[in-house]
């Protein structure tokens, strides 16, 4: 014990290690959570398929465990890690002061540190576009929104969403719903559908959720009722072909693999980096699977705004706690 | 004197719950040659990373913290007759009563904090338990339902003020702003540091100190007190106390109140020593594994803080096994937990009949050589 | 299992022969021992039982009665000795092996589920086959049969809730011969009973032993063994001190035998001086929770110097009265005066009356007057823990208590005299006497005690007699509840009769007979009736 306690004071630091390693940090979501964290992954997985190299990764269970597994990746010789979500930033704050050779990205949230990248997403963009979407295809002028917590980033996600829906029909009515209080409602879709049936027993048309994967039995509860959702964060389009008017893509896996390979180029450099429509960081999905929903005149008016909102055109706020 | 089925005390609060912990682990190294890895590999590095090095002993200890503030909170309702299931939620609120110290009165030298953090800590857990008790005590609402529920209104309380109140403004995460340094509970590396001691960075800290001292107050409350005499009556046996003269419902209601301030010290550990800000979700379960470590401990303080420090152990050694075991991962981390408190908690009495059965066996076995008593068995 | 069970045991077989000169015993029991770590149990007990017959077994709490019972009915296995059923050895390992060999027997807690009929218990575990209807209606028509035979008529489709503790052991009985007993256990069954229950429960037995079964009676009361039973052995620490045909001895011989010593079964007194009224209850009534009036406008005085006994069969409100005047139930009408305090309207709770120098023995130990899982030693200060002697400020003195409860124990000969046992460890009567020493102990003005011998064993009772006529002499003013006529006649100076909550009526000792205060019992007001 005494010899690894001698280790541990001899040099915190010894993070020179030559080799090219990489590792990434989930959080409370797990690496399987059908959204986010699993985005991040298929990101690292087809690092690893292109270029063989392997890299680390550890879920968080508690908020205790954040900061450790920084600690450790950095202290065993990790060269990039990347820190998947927001509720990480005070965490990587912390150990990217203490060790100032390992890189770190973070998703979601700032840190400003020389060696930390933080990449965010302009949400409120694709969330713009899909609230068009939305309210085009709605006949009574009613859509719904169901989030997970009432967090900030939702609230940016709904924010977007709104605004999107009055840009096309400033008198449309938009029911929102928030799924829980705790972490649990990131994963559970009976919730979702109830949420769902809920709405659409209401009237809504559509429904889109930024709810993880609460948001799968909200997809489900649409089809069953025969009316449409939005799918978050990967494209979700296929879960229910024909069922699915459009999904709000967040590229986290594009970013992720961007990352890695940066890092193992030597092109990785700290600052922030936003990334909205004009990055291709967010957008909203087309594919085989609603084609046949977003008809010609829909996709160009869609278009239209994209190209608006990326020249400056249309302003997008973007909710900010205050 | 002992009739079948029992055991010497030693046995039965030593040699037990050490059975019942093997037989978990056994059965857990099962599960993990089922998944293609090494048990004894797997243990060792259990082992080596929660009680071998600085570093594992400082995060088993942090852990084992909130479980000893947690597990004497459930314990303290359990003497007086109730099932608090709500530490989760008081340990919320507390937190938010430190927390709200620590953030307006954080200028104030750590002296003059500490102890208003705590008053806070404690005040701001008892009167979240107040409520489900007065529920319980005058209206008759089971407190095992009010305070789930209560678990649940904590929660959409602290994300409301998380998100709209204490949020530190522009951030996306809902915590809040970090703590003045005044506000901190010193590191157990700083303490053990003045008195010339080193130790590993971990988020050990004085809190530790706090949760100990607290076990013994309840051991001095329970066992010691008229207070807790009658507390002790009013739980084995409500008719019984108001025969003696003790009304219950008052009972219900200070012990709920005691029990909700032990939780509130979650706070001094998590927010004050460790975080340094207060967030979303902190207790993060330990109300919950509060539950295992009374009933593993008996209730007794002695017995919870071994319980804590084991649930430590297992919740750091289980992320250094997930950390370098990747094919174990946290899920797999979780059913080693559960497989424990399964056999150490609800079913701690499986191994007692057969243990008592071969003691007693080996009793009558002894005298048989000279007394001449021919055994049937 | 039920039909082998039956037909290996089958009636038929063994009632042939009524007079057959071989007939062997229908158990024998051969130096059975029985040892639980350190305490011999049951030392070489050897007896028989003749089918047809009702043989008692007698003994203080705690003389093996209970672990020999047990032992028959395979609940215990001894450690060494023989049981035979009719002249065949048998090996008891389990219940389930007693009652395939026809042994049935009836607790004293019965093992009842309380929310199934009755015919749903008795069938309980011995179905027969998947489907219950068909099990049922067979086992309806059995049971008819046996109800028919023994005089054991039980409403078949009542809730076992809704039962009264009689009827409840009934069907306990009813279960044992359901299931083919030729042998029948009784464990102090009249323990939970009235006399009337009691009464009719020996009638029972009496039918049975026509039909030729075997019965065994545990009890430690003389005057059921005296009243029922054909033999009688007599048990003392674990072994048989006497077997002697009932008719051949008395009462007052088999006390000796039980005991080890004379015993006086009548406490001598002298009569009663009494002075000023100490507790005065005017009108006093009270309900249950369901709203039930269980005592009706109850009135009378408690002197000092007196004891003041109340009769009656159990139930009739004696309970609620006693709770009512200890300030455990609050009474919806009346007052209660003590000490120049009305107690009702004040609401004083058990605590301040204790202060005003009313204590309390209730009539139910260990529901009311004990914690079960304590020490004797925390026990010993139960309702007391906050006076001064107990310790300092907020902080328990455990010298003190423990002190305080060797005393006790001293002065009222508890054993073992070992505060830091669990209170559950001693015996019915020494966790009486220590109750009783812990309310005496605090100079009450006033004492209340219901049931003063429940469940506690000869030696015991003429202790606890003497020690309250002692009370009373002292210038306490006594209020003894007991369902035990013979109790009432030799404690109380004044009798006061209850029935259905109210009281039939008031009878000074002398004019006190059992006949007379039998009427009141059952309803038939007296003269002084209030």
């Amino acid at each position: 014990m005494s010899l690894c306690a001698a280790a541990f004071f001899a040099s915190p630091v010894y993070a020179a290690a030559p080799a090219f390693a990489p590792a990434i940090v989930y959080d409370f979501g797990g690496k399987f959570d059908r959204s986010f964290n699993q985005s991040a992954s298929e990101g690292a997985e087809k690092f690893k398929k292109e270029t063989g190299i392997a890299f680390r990764e550890f879920e968080i269970s508690n908020p205790a465990q954040r900061e450790q597994a920084l600690t450790q990746l950095a202290r065993r010789g990790a060269t990039i890690i990347v820190a998947v979500g927001f509720t990480q930033a005070s965490a990587v704050e912390k150990v990217a002061k203490q060790f100032p050779a390992v890189k770190f990205t973070i998703i979601d949230a700032t840190v400003d540190l020389p060696n930390v990248q933080s990449v965010n997403f302009r949400e409120q963009e694709s969330s713009f576009l899909c609230g068009m979407a939305a309210a085009l295809v709605s006949k009574i002028g009613k859509i719904g929104f169901v989030g997970g917590m009432d967090i900030p980033l939702i609230r940016k996600f709904a924010l977007g969403y709104v605004e999107g829906a009055k840009f096309v029909n400033p008198k449309i009515e938009i029911l929102q719903n928030m799924t829980g209080t705790t972490p649990a409602a990131w994963g559970d879709p009976t919730k979702g559908a109830e949420l769902a049936k809920s709405q659409f027993g209401r009237g809504a048309d559509v429904i889109f959720h930024a709810a993880g994967a609460t948001g799968i039995g909200v997809m489900q509860a649409a089809k069953d009722a025969g009316r449409l959702s939005i799918g978050c964060d990967s494209n979700q389009n296929y879960l229910h072909s024909g069922g699915v008017l459009t999904s709000a893509v967040k590229a986290v896996n594009v970013a992720v693999h961007k990352t890695f390979l940066d890092a193992k180029n030597g092109s990785w450099k700290p600052g922030v980096i936003a990334l909205g429509l004009a990055e291709d960081g967010v957008g909203y999905a087309l594919d085989e699977h609603n084609r046949k929903l977003i008809t010609p005149e829909i996709e160009a008016r869609l278009n239209q705004a994209r190209a608006d909102i990326v020249s400056g055109k249309i302003k997008v706020s973007e909710y900010k706690a205050q | 004197m002992s009739a079948p089925g029992t055991l010497p005390r030693w046995a039965e609060l030593g040699l037990l719950p050490v059975i019942n912990l093997v037989a978990a682990l056994l059965i857990s190294g099962v599960v993990i040659m089922l998944l293609g890895e090494s048990p004894v590999a797997a243990f060792k590095l259990m082992a080596a990373g929660s009680v071998g090095t600085q570093e594992g002993i400082g995060y088993t200890l942090y852990y084992a913290t909130n479980f000893i503030f947690t597990g004497l909170a459930v314990a303290v309702a359990y003497h007086a007759g109730l099932f608090n299931i709500g530490a989760e939620g008081q340990a919320y609120i507390g937190g938010l009563g430190t927390a709200l110290v620590c953030l307006w009165l954080g200028a104030w030298p750590f002296w003059a904090v500490l102890p208003l953090a705590v008053l806070a800590g404690a005040g701001f857990g008892a009167v979240w338990a107040f409520i489900p008790a007065y529920l319980q005590a005058k209206r008759g609402s089971h407190i095992v339902i009010t305070t789930i529920m209560f678990n649940f209104i904590a929660a959409s309380l602290m994300t409301y003020l998380l998100v709209n109140v204490l949020i530190k403004p522009g951030q996306q995460s809902p915590e809040s702003r970090e703590f003045s340094v005044n506000a901190w509970m010193p590191s157990a590396t700083d303490v053990l540091a003045r008195v010339g001691v080193g130790f590993a960075a971990t988020p050990l800290n004085l809190a530790f100190g706090f949760a100990l001292g607290a076990a013994v107050l309840v051991w001095l409350l329970v066992w010691r007190t008229r207070w807790g005499y009658a507390l002790r009556v009013a739980g084995e046996n409500p008719a019984a106390a108001v025969f003696a003269g003790i009304a219950p419902p008052r009972v219900i209601i200070g012990a709920m109140l005691l029990s909700g301030a032990l939780a509130g010290g979650l706070g001094l550990n998590e927010l004050m020593g460790s975080q340094h800000r207060i967030l979303m979700d902190f207790p993060s379960g330990a109300g919950f594994v509060g539950i295992a470590v009374a009933l593993m401990g008996r209730n007794h303080p002695a017995g919870i803080i071994v319980a804590a420090v084991l649930f430590g152990a297992l919740y750091q050694g289980g992320s250094q096994l997930s950390f370098d075991m990747p094919k174990i991962n946290r899920d797999m981390v979780v059913v080693i937990q559960g497989l424990v408190i399964l056999l150490c908690g609800a079913m701690e009495n499986v191994f007692k009949a057969p243990l008592a059965k071969l003691w007693h066996g080996c009793l009558a076995r002894d005298p048989k050589p000279t007394g001449g008593t021919p055994a049937p068995r | 299992m039920s039909d082998d069970a039956r037909s290996a045991t089958a009636p038929g077989r063994n009632s042939g022969g009524a007079a057959g000169a071989a007939r062997a015993p229908a158990l024998e029991l051969r130096a059975i021992d029985k040892r639980f770590g350190a305490v011999q149990a049951n030392r070489a007990i050897s007896f028989s039982v003749a089918a047809g017959s009702i043989h008692g077994l007698i003994g203080e709490n705690g003389a093996g009665k209970s672990t020999l019972m047990n032992i028959i009915y395979g609940f215990h296995r001894a450690d060494s000795g023989e049981i035979l059923v009719h002249g065949r050895k048998v090996d008891i390992t389990s219940p389930q092996a007693a009652i395939a060999a026809g042994i049935g027997m009836v607790h004293q807690h019965f093992m009842l589920v309380e929310n199934f009929t009755v015919l749903e218990n008795v069938v309980l575990g011995v179905e027969g086959g998947a489907l219950l209807a068909g099990g049922l209606t067979a086992a309806r028509r059995e049971l008819e049969k046996l109800a028919r035979d023994y005089g054991l008529a039980v409403p078949l489709d009542s809730m076992i809730s809704e039962l009264s503790v009689g009827l409840q052991q009934r069907v306990e009985i009813l279960k044992a011969l359901y299931r083919g007993a030729e042998i029948l256990i009784l464990d102090e069954p009249t323990a939970v009973l009235a006399p009337q229950e009691a009464d009719q429960l020996f009638k029972m037995l009496g039918r049975l032993r026509e039909q030729g079964k075997a019965v065994i009676l545990g009890t430690h009361k003389l005057r059921e063994i005296m009243a029922i039973t054909d033999r009688v052995t007599v048990m003392r620490q674990g072994a048989v001190v006497a077997e002697v045909m009932t008719k051949e001895t008395s009462p007052r011989g088999l006390a000796e035998k039980m005991v080890g010593r004379a015993v006086l079964m009548q406490v001598d007194k002298c009569p009663a001086t009494p002075g000023a009224a100490l507790l005065s209850v005017t009108d006093l009534e009270v309900r249950d929770r369901l709203g039930v009036p269980r005592v009706k406008g109850v009135s009378f005085e408690l002197r000092a110097g007196e004891i003041v006994g109340v009769a009656g069969v159990a139930g009739n409100g004696q309970s609620e009265l006693l709770e009512a005047l200890a300030g455990i139930r609050a009474p919806s009408r009346g007052e209660i005066r003590l000490g120049g305090r009305e107690l009702v309207r004040e609401q004083l709770d058990a605590r301040a009356r204790r202060a005003l120098g009313l204590a309390h023995v209730p009539e139910d130990r260990l529901r009311l007057g004990v914690v079960a899982s304590f020490s004797a030693e925390a026990n010993a200060m139960l309702g007391y823990h906050d006076r001064p002697r107990y310790g300092r400020g907020l902080f328990l003195d455990g010298v003190a208590s423990f002190a305080g409860c060797e005393a006790k124990m001293k002065e009222f000969d508890v054993r073992p005299a070992q505060p830091a046992l669990r209170i559950s460890a001693f015996s019915g009567g020494n966790q009486q006497k220590l109750v009783l020493a812990r309310e005496i102990d605090a100079d009450p003005t006033v004492l209340l005690v219901g049931q003063p011998t429940r469940g506690v064993d000869i030696g015991a009772i003429e202790f606890i007699h003497r020690r309250l006529i002692a009370l009373r002499d002292a210038g306490k003013a006594l209020l003894v509840v007991s369902v035990e006529l013979d109790e009432i006649l030799g404690l109380a100076d004044r009798i006061l009769v209850m029935n259905g909550g109210e009281i039939m009526g008031e009878l000074a000792r002398a004019e006190a007979t059992e006949e007379k205060i039998g009427l009141m019992m059952a309803g038939v007001r007296g003269e002084g009736g209030a």
